[in-house]
């Protein structure tokens, strides 16, 4: 299997979310940055799995900076085997995908995995984007993935439910949780890391159809009531007098 | 016009569907122009969908759609798209919609929001807010091209009947054989699925064991409400995966969120902040989660949580 997985860096799970230049800028000032844990935990793990039992060559790529080489690094010292970086901003989705896409043309990938989403923006596009972009099959929000020649068998989220699917290579597959579990690279992974091959290409040109505008900041403090834990009955009549929610 | 993707299973349409709809109406008259649904497989309730707004609904019946395959039916929607001149195509933030929405922007090349959660504002462009960074923030896009695609988170706004029953008219597409086989569906029957409740009672380890969840189910069951968990609950097994609401979990969104025994770490905070309304229980007065509660109990849930369901029951019983 050749496998190629799409991972893009966020900010870290804790980090502070604020915002500059009046409102229109993400400040990174003070946040560090991680893989985005559904390409690292789920969806990269799971490519590797499959390579070690069955053969295969498990590439990464990634739209960005020189910036984005450390989380890259990471994921080649988890296990893959090279890395592409491909030399933008990612402004929007479907500019990232359309990077991705035009480099994965010409390589013929039997697997493309995504995260399921991305913790920073959270639209959950580029995986779809990108399969339609190679007319590829697409199958997301996956918590398994298990392969038999070319045949792939998955179970994917539905509305209220799971359905087991199955598809033929190539495809193009977001992962979720339950996918595979997470793993560290150990000192012989970094060590390894540092002799693969990251290749910087040019970006393609694409413009971003939709830009933000403005940024706010979620009201973090709710005003809170303190309910006397003898007196539950008054939180139930708060609850459907006041807020009306029950 | 604007579209909108009317999701069923099995033929049944629920609040979500009716919820986007409503929503693609209210757009329909910011930009003076119909609404209409598309039906994709067989339902023999799609003039409902006239009720909550739709001025138009398209059906497709054909057996193909029986089974959901992100190729097939974003070909379809994208047909409908063109032939109606749809200027806005609108689909639910839930499993099928995340599917199909960024394979839609990228068919028609168009601007695109994942995950709206308001109506748009005309006055400067076409802007649409949605939550980023896991519920930390609020971005709004501007959408800068002629055909714009939104999926809409769930609850996002109320369905409302605002019309009367409109008869289905067909239409034909034309679509290859789906490439992804659909094996076997498994439903949970019974719950609300998390994305879509409206009210949610969360217990993490403040529990203690898993046999200890007896009092947290009776409490959902009282008022009708969904169970989740925290990561640490779901990863050491005591509740199932599909519980575990926060960053790395499921989102939610729901009008009541009560939170048991949770200490409230920013990554659980993310996926839950959202809520209407929040109750924390919590024996610990520092708990961080009652920074962002809107009732708080400080107290020992095994005492507190009986007491509620009590008075929930006699409230239930007096309404």
């Amino acid at each position: 299997m050749k496998i190629l997985v799409c991972v893009s860096k966020t900010p870290e799970t804790t980090a502070n979310i604020n915002f500059s230049n009046n409102n229109t800028e993400f400040d990174t000032n003070g946040v560090s940055f991680i893989m985005n844990p559904y390409d690292e935990w789920y969806a990269l793990v799971r490519a590797l799995e499959i390579t070690e039992a069955s053969g295969g060559t498990v590439t990464i790529v990634n739209v960005g900076p020189a910036t984005n080489d450390a989380v890259i690094k990471k994921g080649l010292a988890i296990g893959a085997k090279d890395a592409v970086r491909i030399d933008a901003e990612p402004t929007s989705a479907l500019f990232v995908a359309k990077q991705i896409a035009a480099y994965a043309k010409s390589e013929s990938y039997d697997i493309i995995f995504t995260g399921k989403e991305s913790i920073d923006y959270n639209g959950s596009l580029v995986g779809g984007m990108i399969a339609e972009l190679l007319d590829l099959a697409y199958v997301s929000y996956a918590s398994s993935l298990e392969l038999a020649g070319n045949t792939a068998t998955l179970n994917r989220e539905i509305e209220g439910g799971t359905e087991v699917v199955q598809v033929d290579t190539p495809f193009v597959v977001s992962a979720a949780k339950g996918m595979a579990e997470q793993r560290i690279p150990n000192m012989r992974g970094i060590m390894m890391a540092k002799k693969k091959p990251l290749s910087v290409v040019a970006a393609s040109a694409a413009d971003d159809k939709e830009t933000v505008v403005e940024f706010k900041v979620v009201p973090k403090d709710r005003a809170i009531k303190m309910i006397d834990p003898e007196n539950m009955k008054e939180l139930v009549r708060l609850l459907h007098e006041e807020s009306k929610v029950i | 016009m604007v579209l909108v993707f009317a999701h069923h299973s099995d033929g049944k349409f629920k609040k979500a569907t009716f919820e986007v709809v409503t929503y693609g109406k209210k757009v329909a008259q910011m930009l003076s122009c119909d609404c209409a649904a598309v039906v994709l497989g067989s339902s023999d309730s799609a003039a409902v969908l006239g009720q909550y707004g739709a001025d138009k609904v398209y059906s497709i019946s054909d057996s193909q759609f029986d089974n959901f395959d992100s190729q097939t039916y974003t070909s379809a929607i994208a047909q409908v798209a063109e032939k109606t001149g749809a200027k806005v195509v609108i689909v639910g933030h839930n499993s099928t919609g995340k599917s199909i929405v960024g394979r839609l922007a990228a068919k028609l090349d168009a601007a695109v929001i994942g995950g709206a959660k308001a109506l748009p504002s005309a006055t400067d462009g076409f802007v649409v807010e949605k939550n980023v960074f896991s519920g930390k923030g609020i971005a709004c896009y501007k959408l800068n091209t002629d055909v714009k695609i939104i999926s809409l988170m769930g609850n996002s706004i109320q369905p409302e009947i605002i019309g009367a029953d409109v008869s289905p008219e067909s239409m034909d597409v034309n679509i290859d054989a789906p490439l992804v086989k659909v094996i076997e569906r498994k439903t949970v029957s019974g719950t609300v699925p998390l994305p879509e409740a409206e009210l949610v009672v969360s217990a993490g380890r403040g529990v203690g064991a898993p046999d200890k969840w007896g009092i947290i189910e009776e409490l959902a069951d009282v008022i009708g409400a969904t169970t989740a968990c925290s990561r640490p609950v779901a990863d050491t097994g005591w509740r199932p995966h599909h519980e575990h609401v926060g960053q790395t979990g499921v989102a939610i969104r729901p009008n009541l969120y009560f939170a048991i025994g949770i200490s409230g770490a920013i990554q659980h905070l993310a996926g839950v902040s959202s809520s209407k309304v929040i109750v924390v229980i919590n024996k610990d007065p520092e708990a961080p989660f009652f920074k962002n509660a809107d009732y708080g109990v400080v107290g020992d849930l095994f005492d507190v949580v009986p007491r509620l369901n009590t008075a929930l029951k006699e409230f239930k019983a007096n309404s």
